[in-house]
């Protein structure tokens, strides 16, 4: 065994997938207790290269050396053999099984043939107090917080004597105080001498908890750096292939630092209360050509105003113009007709159709425009999804490709063109940008500014402070279903959109929008 | 934390569900005891008891097999196909004696097992309609070997001892359904493959992550339910003295609902042998009163009514389980 150099060095990987070249010559370097970022684009091929250290995908070509000895990996049971554990995105566990169990799942202490539950108790309790983290191990890992069972996983994975853990988005469904847990852990595993792999697209945690980062771009490694002599501006830019000085002048979102509404008001709610507590008192209006963010933590009453608004959720009070005429939607097909439409948060969910094609999935709410006598017009289908296609520059094999198999942020795209082909005066946006890469976030910003400087109105819901600072004409803010402050472009910045959802004034007190 | 609480409160419903389940039969169970006792005569009577449970001991079997595809989150529809097929078989081979006539159906129940299973798990076929065409192929085989008509077994070579043999006073019938059940509590309890049935139930693909063999797993769950129907096919050419490859018509799904009603998820992932062991005797039992109250003279019920109690009391069953794990939230 050598113990020096680099515990991982993979060098010179290719992969190809019919159609596609997922890698070319990348290489990926990981030191001893070392804690190594691997960032990029979606489609960069970040998660190619960890399937093929993990035994999930084989290569093409290259050399994957582990401790000094090649390695080759033919599946994720005997990757684990070899010391390299994964803990996936969706915590990969068994909800019905315990704690214990699921730690010890494939290897159970065994004594003449039966488990051992006793022992196999006090190991795993035994693993979880390293990691710092006390539950009960006979308790149903699904009866534990999400935060707990990312731990459950990471012990798992430790049990295996791993040297080398890899994290793949390991913090997107944790809240703030659950990735502080899981740092902790991580920084245990570190003073362990147990190196970790972190693939995230959060920056904050990338530099709170990282060593050093590896940048893909185009299946190609573009950069292995310290984080200490990366600025977060120079590693978005290397990540997105762009000149620094462009970034710096753009901003790091895609918005356009630009005013460019009208005064015609599009639509305007006052006193606005839903059927349930979520949504008591919201006023929030959107002028032809302007982006008005939403802003509030979350429970604030965000996606049930916009629900409200577009007659997917009863309102019980309060009035709804567009175009100054009074209106009450009675269901969403109301308002597609008056021109609305709304993008969800929860994309798989309430969004894409994901067994359908893009062709059908983009053109799914314009079907009745484009038919007649109930039959679809293939060639004027056709023509509306060849020109958003373009126009959104979607990344798809063709028009009948699943959208299941397309990245977060081009499924959004669809999603996107679904309502801009019909032509609507008003989106409104529920978190756009969430789940999606930095590189197509930033396309996608750009594509809300471009359609709002086309003359649409855009209300967008937002937990991320910059990506509202930098994107809206003006930020509506909740807080607990009551609209608390309203700024003007002028005064938004984080600190004013944060303690007003701290702290802003009661009920319609804030101030009005000069222009 | 809504986020996290949400899977956390499905989960401790769906526990609470499957208890209520594996208990509400065995209250049933024990309600019907009661009933049967207090009305009828000889109902508590050794002979009732002993002819009950060996007469149940083949859906028992078929049962048990059943709770542990059905754990996998499969299912087996070729059960009573295959029990009819291993009767006419171990009708057969029953001159060669007891060891024979019992070895070689179990053997051809396994391997049509082997199969189903090989097909589910590699082939990546859907679990009912690979046991569905097994079900058709076993019953067209069982009538084709058979010509159409039952096959007396050899009673000079000693195979009926199965049917005739007593221990303890209990006829062995009673004793191999009891030991199987024995055999499937510690399997259940107390076995690295019983997790992996388990957890492959509650998200194979997450299982398959965690290194288990999950193609093995399931091969084995469908070798053992198809086993177990083999030898209830024993069984029942033991006691009819005869192969019968018209029988077992509808057992399969008799073994779904006492599983179900036993308490096992029919997703998979949850399940209890215990709970099957009360659903198979609380399902027989409602036959048994149904026989009872025949004997009476008072009223005169066909035996067809025994299916219209029986899914009447499953649609009960999961109405209530329902009702009662809505209200938790």
């Amino acid at each position: 065994m050598i113990a020096t150099g680099p515990l991982l060095q993979m060098e010179g990987i290719s992969k190809a997938f019919p159609g596609v070249r997922a890698l070319e010559g990348a290489s990926l370097t990981v030191g001893r207790g070392e804690v190594h970022a691997v960032m990029g684009q979606n489609g960069a091929g970040k998660s190619t290269l960890i399937k093929i250290l993990t035994g999930a995908y084989r290569r093409d070509a290259g050399t994957v050396t582990l401790d000094g000895r090649p390695v080759d990996f033919h599946s994720p049971q005997q990757a684990q053999a070899g010391g390299v554990s994964t803990i996936y995105q969706e915590v990969n566990l068994v909800g019905f099984r315990s704690v214990a169990e699921n730690i010890f799942l494939g290897r159970e202490p065994r004594r003449w043939g039966l488990i051992d539950r006793r022992r196999m108790h006090a190991e795993a309790r035994r693993l979880l107090e390293r990691l710092g983290v006390e539950v009960d191990v006979s308790r149903p890992l699904g009866a534990i917080n999400v935060a707990l069972q990312q731990m459950v996983a990471i012990a798992r994975a430790i049990s295996f004597e791993s040297r080398l853990v890899v994290m793949d988005e390991p913090t997107s469904s944790l809240d703030e105080a659950e990735v502080a847990t899981l740092f902790g852990v991580i920084r245990q595993l570190k003073a362990d001498g147990v190196s970790v792999i972190f693939v995230s697209h959060r920056l904050d945690e990338v530099y709170a908890i990282c060593d050093r980062v590896t940048i893909m771009r185009d299946g190609r490694t573009v950069d292995d750096r310290a984080l200490t002599d990366v600025s977060r501006l120079e590693l978005v830019a290397r990540m997105l292939g762009k000149d620094l000085a462009e970034v710096r002048r753009s901003g790091a979102t895609g918005f356009a630092d630009a005013t460019h509404h009208t005064e015609r008001r599009l639509l305007e709610a006052r006193g606005l209360r839903g059927a349930g507590r979520t949504l008591e008192h919201a006023d929030v209006a959107v002028r032809a050509g302007e982006i008005v963010g939403l802003a509030g933590l979350l429970g604030s009453g965000r996606t049930e105003l916009a629900r409200a608004i577009f007659g997917a959720d009863p309102v019980e009070a309060g009035e709804l113009e567009v175009d100054g005429r009074p209106v009450r939607f009675g269901s969403p097909a109301d308002a597609i007709r008056a021109g609305i439409g709304l993008a969800p948060e929860d994309r798989k969910t309430e969004g894409i159709v994901p067994e359908m094609s893009v062709r059908e999935n983009l053109t799914l709410a314009l079907l009745p425009a484009i038919s007649r006598y109930g039959v679809v017009d293939r060639r004027r289908q056709q023509e509306v999804v060849d020109r958003f296609i373009r126009r959104l520059d979607i990344k798809t094999t063709g028009p009948d490709q699943k959208i299941r198999e397309l990245s977060g942020g081009n499924q959004q795209k669809v999603l996107l063109a679904r309502w801009l082909c019909l032509d609507p005066r008003l989106l409104l946006l529920d978190e756009p940008t969430r789940g999606i890469d930095v590189g197509a976030k930033g396309e996608i910003q750009a594509l809300i500014n471009e359609l709002a400087d086309s003359g649409l109105g855009v209300l967008m819901i937002s937990s991320e402070l910059e990506e509202l600072v930098e994107g809206s004409d003006r930020v509506v803010v909740l807080r607990d279903g009551r609209t608390v402050a309203e700024l003007p472009h002028a005064a938004i910045t984080e600190d004013a959109i944060m303690s007003a959802m701290a702290e802003g004034p009661a009920t319609g007190a804030g101030e009005r929008d000069g222009g | 934390m809504a986020t996290t609480s949400t899977p956390a409160r499905s989960i401790t419903r769906a526990r609470l569900a499957s208890v209520l389940q594996g208990q509400g039969a065995l209250v049933a169970l024990a309600l019907l005891v009661l009933f049967g006792a207090l009305r009828y005569d000889n109902f508590l009577s050794s002979y009732n008891v002993t002819s009950f449970l060996a007469n149940n001991a083949k859906f028992g079997l078929i049962a048990l097999g059943m709770t542990f595809v059905i754990m996998t989150g499969g299912i087996d529809l070729s059960v009573g196909a295959v029990a009819a097929l291993a009767s006419v078989v171990a009708a057969m081979v029953s001159e060669y004696g007891l060891v024979v006539g019992i070895a070689v159906p179990v053997l051809v129940g396994a391997v049509i097992g082997l199969v189903n299973g090989s097909l589910v798990a590699w082939g990546r076929l859907q679990p009912f309609i690979v046991t569905l065409a097994m079900l058709l192929a076993a019953r067209g085989l069982a009538l084709t070997v058979a010509g159409n008509q039952s096959v007396a077994v050899d009673f000079e070579s000693g195979f009926t001892a199965l049917g005739t043999t007593t221990l303890l006073t209990l006829a062995a019938p009673i004793w191999i359904f009891a030991v199987a059940y024995l055999l499937g509590v510690l399997v259940l309890g107390r076995t690295p493959f019983s997790r992996h049935v388990l957890a492959i139930g509650d998200n194979e693909e997450t299982a398959r992550l965690m290194g288990l063999r999950v193609e093995r797993v399931k091969l084995g769950v469908y070798a053992l339910s198809g086993a177990l129907a083999g030898m209830a096919g024993v069984l029942l050419a033991a006691q009819y003295g005869a192969g019968q490859p018209a029988e077992g018509v509808g057992w399969e799904l008799t073994a779904i609902a006492a599983v179900v009603v036993g308490g096992t998820l029919l997703t998979g992932g949850l399940g209890s042998v215990v709970g099957t062991l009360w659903g198979v005797l609380l399902l027989g039992l409602i036959f048994n009163v149904l026989n009872f109250e025949n004997g009476r003279g008072v009223i005169s019920l066909s035996p067809y009514w025994q299916s219209i109690v029986l899914g009447g009391f499953l649609l009960v069953v999961v109405l209530l389980q329902n009702r009662l794990a809505a209200r938790q939230t």
